[in-house]
């Protein structure tokens, strides 16, 4: 009888060859991103934080190997299936390159130059999205990207170091278990030894006397013995405050989303808004451990809403920007204290406004939003029609016109302008660029 | 074999194996294998594994154990989207040639497809493993893991010590040389050389004690003298022209550092190891089909699985053993698996039940009556190319509806030179073992010179045979890689053998 076990792997980590997995998207980066760049340009907001399926083309991940040339040469073959042939036909070739063998043989001998198609996951897909993208002003504010912590008291342990050591849990454990072991006190003890000491003075002791002092040296000798086997203080005893580390949150973001919902932006100019607010979220997602989301729609007054009502509800109604300006500064006074929170400000609008408004906006900006903002990004979203009239950067609606004036003095207000859903990523990569001068 | 006249408890009667069954079918199996068939295993180590492991492991060759490196992501990445789509199964199990003989079963399976894996697998492969007379010559099935291990762990240390892309670089290199890195004719050195390894793991400790990192910025002063002079040797000994190239780089490089030689070292014996396998893809399968369908019958015939499990294991069976024709759209080339069978129930069917052509064709075996002898015989002692150049009988030819066409490139037809008739089965028969002579399908590149006094440029020739020159794309991207490891010009002609 051979020996033989079962072993049951099913419950082993997954994911053991994920070391191979990276070493191959690595391997193929360029052509990777080149993909998923291409692909966002098509895929809906909504599927953004899902996996990609990406094809790229085989060759940075060819395995070559010598190979004989198809073409060249004689060969010999057998085949079953004989239908009607017999020795000495003469079968005509297929033209050359038509038909010949399948596809799937080509990749794995590394001589096809066919594509290479699989999948990548949420995280690898966003990863390669982001990749060398930054949020300005990062630096200020970076060291809160780390996660701090803080040491708190979690209770007691019976282990740690002597500068924790717990006194007063510590001696209440000592004298509760001297109390039960019954470990005669100093004071029982003092009290026999005098007693022994007067009966060691008197010169001539009684038969009394003398029995009872050895009756008290022997009392005194099981006391002594009975406190060496129960220490003052035992290890037994000792507690010490225990601190366990947790993270403070200092990783938290709040994103304003500002929009003109006035009769002018319509469905598609919403749509385009919200892919852009979208794109901003996940990034912050993937920067914070925490981000809120601030809707604030506006026509001629402002207000904050969830987010379906946001993006789906129509209202009518003048434009007045600065009110959304206020509302925002409102609510983050009240929720989102600058010094606890990173704010980030995105605004989506037609460009127009009531006469005058742009001005005052640009005086609320100046004063108090910038200064408690990370980030301002204003879109314009345009017609495509208006892309090619306002092509110019200094020309454009009002609150264009304005922004453009102040816009100068912050590094980290940004203004651009949107026509096309294909629009969004370039944008979007240009406003968060690593290196502002450099993307310009 | 038994008439069914005492008939046993069945083993199991549900769809769902637990791990009762699975010991109670083993034992069943078990004894017909070795009281039976009179098989000679190794000790078998049966793992249960989820589909995702099951693809892990055909990721790194099937190995329970593999160092990493991009290419084995990549057939992940594959074989999962392949998997995924439905466009491919998952093998039903996957077999190592180590002792104990490592067996994973999917966990997926139901209890008949277990035990039909279990017979295929832990009797029938590791049969082949234990007895063949390539495997027992050029790989060590004790050593193999630990072998592996040591791979694993070396080449991670190279990984930290000189950088991914380092390793990577040299792992390319040599990959792209593995089916030149072979011994075809003489023995390879053992595996786990006990004193080699040894020696690295003490130079290793040497390393780390006297680690002093000024000296990691001279470059090539690692090798020892001793080992040097004693690699010089080796290169010396060596005659040209060598066609194990991986060989000759991994000892004579002239850029090589100590740990980049011990890597190629690797991936040649890693090679090595694999390359019996490659030989014996028509026999191997074909004597685990063989051994899984006998058993299975067998334990219908004594009653020890159900109406039922042994419908649902024919089904199996004979979608493993399909062969569609050559002008079907399914046709891959001739299935492994169908002509192993094939051949070797036509082995039993010729011992047991000769017509006259038999006698003519097998006069030693026909009618001898005993079938497990000559399979055994068999099973050890021939690879594909031999196995069909002695075995292979007109009834299989016949069966098949063989035919044997010549292919010039020069011409615009191609010619059927034989069919399975009278004056054709000879001639198809040598031509079907041809195509498992790997000798004349992987390209035969020698080394055929090596300055290493002078210019110290590599010159390598392909022997074409029959007109077959190499691709040049793949040439071209494959010569590239050797210059890696070689340090300096390597040049390629070829040669009318």
């Amino acid at each position: 009888m051979n020996s033989f076990h079962f072993i049951d792997r099913r419950k082993n980590p997954k994911g053991k060859s994920l070391g191979n997995r990276q070493r191959f998207l690595k391997r193929a980066k360029a052509q990777i991103k080149d993909a998923v760049n291409k692909s966002l340009r098509d895929r809906s907001m909504k599927e953004i934080d899902k996996g990609e399926k990406i094809t790229i083309p085989s060759k940075s991940t060819a395995e070559p190997r010598f190979s004989h040339d198809r073409e060249a040469g004689e060969r010999e073959a057998v085949h079953p299936g004989n239908k009607e042939f017999s020795a000495g036909d003469r079968i005509k070739k297929p033209p050359k390159g038509a038909g010949r063998g399948k596809g799937k043989e080509a990749s794995d001998s590394g001589e096809g130059e066919d594509s290479f198609q699989f999948t990548l996951t949420q995280d690898e897909f966003l990863d390669i999205f982001f990749e060398d993208l930054e949020l300005p002003n990062l630096v200020k504010r970076s060291l809160k990207e780390i996660k701090s912590y803080a040491y708190k008291r979690a209770g007691l342990t019976v282990a740690g170091s002597p500068t924790n050591m717990n006194l007063v849990r510590t001696m209440r454990n000592a004298h509760g278990r001297r109390l039960a072991l019954k470990r005669p006190s100093t004071k029982e003890i003092n009290e026999l030894k005098e007693r022994l000491f007067e009966l060691e003075k008197i010169a001539s002791p009684t038969e009394e006397e003398i029995a009872e002092k050895k009756a008290v040296l022997e009392k005194l000798e099981g006391m002594e013995k009975r406190r060496r086997f129960t220490p003052f203080i035992d290890p037994l005893d000792l507690r010490y405050n225990a601190y366990e580390p947790t993270p403070v949150e200092t990783t938290a973001a709040v994103m304003f989303c500002l929009m003109d919902v006035s009769g002018s932006m319509g469905e598609r100019e919403k749509d385009l808004a919200k892919r852009f607010y979208m794109l901003l979220y996940l990034f912050l997602k993937r920067r914070y451990e925490r981000v809120e989301v601030v809707f604030i729609r506006h026509t001629h007054h402002a207000e904050e809403v969830d987010e379906e009502t946001f993006f789906y509800s129509r209202q009518s109604g003048g434009t007045v920007v600065s009110t959304a300006l206020e509302k925002m500064l409102e609510v983050q006074r009240e929720r989102f204290p600058a010094h606890e929170w990173n704010i980030y400000v995105a605004q989506a609008s037609d460009g127009f406004t009531q006469s005058g408004d742009a001005k005052r906006c640009v005086e609320m900006l100046d004063e108090d939003v910038m200064p408690v903002s990370q980030y301002y990004a204003y879109i314009e979203i345009l017609d495509e029609r208006e892309l090619e009239v306002f092509s110019d950067a200094d020309s454009g609606a009002e609150l264009w016109r304005a922004y453009r004036t102040f816009a100068p003095k912050w590094p980290n207000f940004a203004q651009t302008r949107i026509a096309r859903p294909q629009d969004i990523f370039p944008v979007f990569r240009e406003l968060f660029a690593r290196d502002k001068q450099e993307a310009a | 074999m038994s008439a069914a006249s005492e008939t046993l408890p069945l083993i199991y009667n549900e769809a769902d194996w637990d791990f009762d069954s699975l010991k109670r079918a083993y034992d069943a199996i078990e004894d017909i294998a070795l009281n039976d068939l009179g098989l000679d295993v190794y000790a078998n180590q049966i793992e249960i594994i989820s589909s995702e492991q099951m693809l892990d492991a055909y990721s790194s060759h099937g190995m329970p154990l593999m160092y990493r490196h991009w290419s084995f992501g990549k057939h992940f990445a594959r074989d999962q989207i392949n998997y995924q789509k439905g466009w491919s199964g998952l093998a039903y199990e996957i077999v190592i040639n180590s002792n104990p003989c490592i067996a994973y079963l999917m966990e997926e399976n139901t209890m008949t497809m277990q035990a039909l894996v279990m017979a295929h697998a832990c009797f029938g492969h590791n049969h082949f493993f234990k007895n063949n007379y390539l495997f027992r010559q050029w790989t060590d099935a004790d050593g193999i893991l630990p072998y592996l291990d040591f791979a694993k762990k070396y080449i991670s240390k190279c990984e930290d010590e000189y950088g991914f892309e380092e390793v990577e670089s040299v792992l390319d290199a040599a990959h792209a040389l593995m089916d030149q890195g072979v011994f075809r004719y003489n023995r390879p050195p053992r595996l786990s050389d006990a004193d080699r390894l040894a020696r690295i793991a003490a130079r290793i400790k040497h390393e780390e004690t006297n680690f002093n990192d000024i000296w990691r910025t001279l470059p090539n002063s690692e090798e020892p003298d001793d080992e040097k002079e004693e690699r010089q040797q080796e290169v010396k000994n060596i005659q040209l022209p060598e066609e194990n190239l991986l060989y000759f780089i991994e000892k004579a490089s002239p850029v090589l550092r100590p740990w980049q030689r011990e890597i190629v070292r690797i991936v040649r014996n890693i090679g090595q190891y694999f390359y019996p396998q490659k030989q014996t893809k028509v026999m191997n399968e074909g004597c685990a089909t063989f051994v899984h369908h006998y058993i299975m019958n067998e334990l219908y015939n004594r009653g020890q699985i159900s109406e039922g499990a042994i419908m649902e294991f024919l089904h199996s069976h004979s979608s493993v053993v399909f062969q569609p024709e050559f002008d079907d759209p399914r046709y891959s080339g001739i299935n492994p698996y169908a002509l192993g069978f094939a051949m070797m129930e036509d082995i039993k069917r010729i011992c047991e039940d000769p017509k006259e052509e038999d006698r003519e064709w097998f006069p030693d075996i026909a009618g001898s009556n005993d079938w497990r002898g000559v399979l055994k015989d068999a099973w050890e002692n021939f690879r594909d190319e031999s196995f069909i150049l002695q075995y292979l009988s007109p009834t299989v030819m016949r069966h098949f509806r063989m035919f044997a066409i010549e292919d010039d490139s020069e011409e615009s037809h191609v010619e059927i030179e034989a069919i399975h008739d009278d004056r054709g089965f000879r001639r198809v028969r040598q031509a079907l073992a041809d195509m498992y002579n790997l000798g004349m399908h992987e390209p035969n590149i020698q080394v055929v010179g090596a300055d290493l006094d002078g210019d110290r440029t590599l010159q390598l020739r392909h022997m074409v045979h029959r007109g077959r020159t190499l691709n040049e794309k793949t040439s071209a991207a494959v010569l590239t890689h050797i210059e890696t490891l070689w340090g300096y010009e390597v040049t390629l002609d070829e040669q009318d053998a």
